[in-house]
């Protein structure tokens, strides 16, 4: 139970083995085991980033759908107010043609009718004359009572 | 009653047969070779182990020695950052070794108590003790180191003066100065002696006991061995604990600057 020599021994071994632990053992499986901590806490940040992207993501989506079905109504919109414009334009135009048209007829119709008074005019002047000429007989010279036959045709008129 | 007496010393020859170290040399000089085989190999073996782990260390998946080796690391750092507030190199890895190494020493304590003593006789050995901390050589080699770790700390820390004023002011102010001194040496003194009498007294206790069950009669043995096993698993695996802690408190205690 004396204390001996043995005790310088284990001393020696002792200080060996804190001293081989410190040297080679501690450091790398310490290291490796930091290294993997930090490995994971990368890891779940990652993670946590990526859904924070994906929720980002949805929210700009349905903003874009938003803005998308917004814009499609509107043009929807702006396509039946230039349909009824087209439409009421063209209702327009139809319209003025016609009244163009008549107006047009009516002159035609007026210009005819006052050709066909012009040639019946002529026609009576002619017949009137051609009456009186044989009424009279040789009587009436043509160039002679130019003047009369005028008027008459004039009243006529 | 003749006989009565012979058994008696039977017994007492077997069990001072088997506390009795294989030993070489006179005097001072003595050596137990025993003690020192079976701690160089312990220790040999703790550190295989590690070195095999720390080899094929990686950051990724780990092995199952890898594993195994990185429990007890973070096991060990914990303890030490629990009660360790100063930023040292040396003494996480102290304290893995000293709690593997006397936990493997105290772990031999739960071998048969005949069956090495049988191997050595086999061998041409005739003494043959396997427990390395049933021998105060080994635990107080072990707590003496802690123990000059602990004043070189201190003087490293608090400087010469600073660990001078310490042991001879305090707790009661200078005017108490010897009382002082007196006192702070026992504690010192107390530290290294505690750590190796207490490992030294339960794993003794431990194997005498064994020792004891084992000159039963053998259908009485498994019944007590048994229970008195698994009760020295807690308490080897304590006795490493309380060693590694109480080191890693008194190198604090080492490294605090009042």
């Amino acid at each position: 139970m004396s204390i001996n020599a043995t005790l310088i021994g284990q001393m020696i071994t002792f200080a060996l083995l804190v001293w081989f632990t410190m040297k080679y053992i501690w450091p790398p499986l310490f290291d490796s085991l930091e290294e993997r901590k930090k490995k994971i806490s990368d890891g779940l940040a990652a993670a946590e980033k990526g859904q924070e992207e994906i929720i980002l993501a949805e929210k700009k989506a349905k903003g874009v759908i938003k803005e998308a079905k917004q814009q499609s109504s509107e043009i929807v919109t702006l396509a039946q107010k230039r349909a009824n414009e087209i439409v009421e334009e063209s209702k327009d135009t139809a319209k003025k043609e016609g009244d163009r048209l008549i107006i047009a007829a009516k002159a035609q119709i007026e210009q005819e009718i006052q050709q066909a008074k012009e040639g019946l005019r002529q026609e009576v002047a002619d017949l009137a004359l051609s009456a009186a000429e044989q009424i009279l007989g040789a009587e009436i010279d043509k160039a002679k009572h130019q003047d009369i036959v005028s008027k008459v045709s004039n009243q006529l008129g | 009653m003749a006989t009565e007496v012979h058994a008696a010393e039977g017994a007492t020859g077997y069990i001072i047969h088997h506390l009795t170290p294989l030993h070489a040399g006179e005097g001072f000089w003595t050596l137990h070779l025993d003690t020192l085989f079976f701690s160089a190999l312990l220790g040999g073996l703790f550190v295989w182990f590690f070195k095999t782990a720390a080899d094929k260390a990686t950051a990724g998946v780990p092995g199952l020695v890898q594993n195994f080796a990185e429990m007890l690391i973070e096991f060990v750092d914990n303890q030490v950052k629990d009660s360790f507030h100063g930023n040292s190199k040396l003494i996480a890895p102290l304290a893995l070794t000293i709690f593997c190494w006397v936990f493997l020493w105290n772990f031999m304590d739960l071998f048969p108590v005949d069956i090495f003593p049988l191997i050595g006789s086999v061998m041409g050995i005739e003494y043959l003790r396997v427990v390395p901390s049933t021998d105060l050589n080994a635990t107080f080699a072990m707590s003496i180191s802690v123990f000059c770790l602990i004043i070189f700390y201190s003087i490293k820390i608090k400087g010469p003066w600073g660990f001078a004023k310490e042991l001879m002011f305090q707790p009661f102010g200078p005017w108490l100065l010897p009382f002082n001194l007196l006192l702070k040496l026992v504690e010192e003194i107390a530290k290294p002696i505690s750590l190796a009498l207490r490992l030294f007294g339960n794993l003794y206790a431990g194997e005498l006991i064994f020792i004891l069950i084992a000159l039963l009669p053998w259908y009485i043995q498994p019944v007590l061995s048994f229970p008195w096993a698994i009760f020295h698993i807690l308490i080897i695996t304590l006795q490493a604990f309380i060693f590694m802690v109480l080191t890693i408190v008194y190198l604090s205690m080492a490294h605090e600057d009042h």
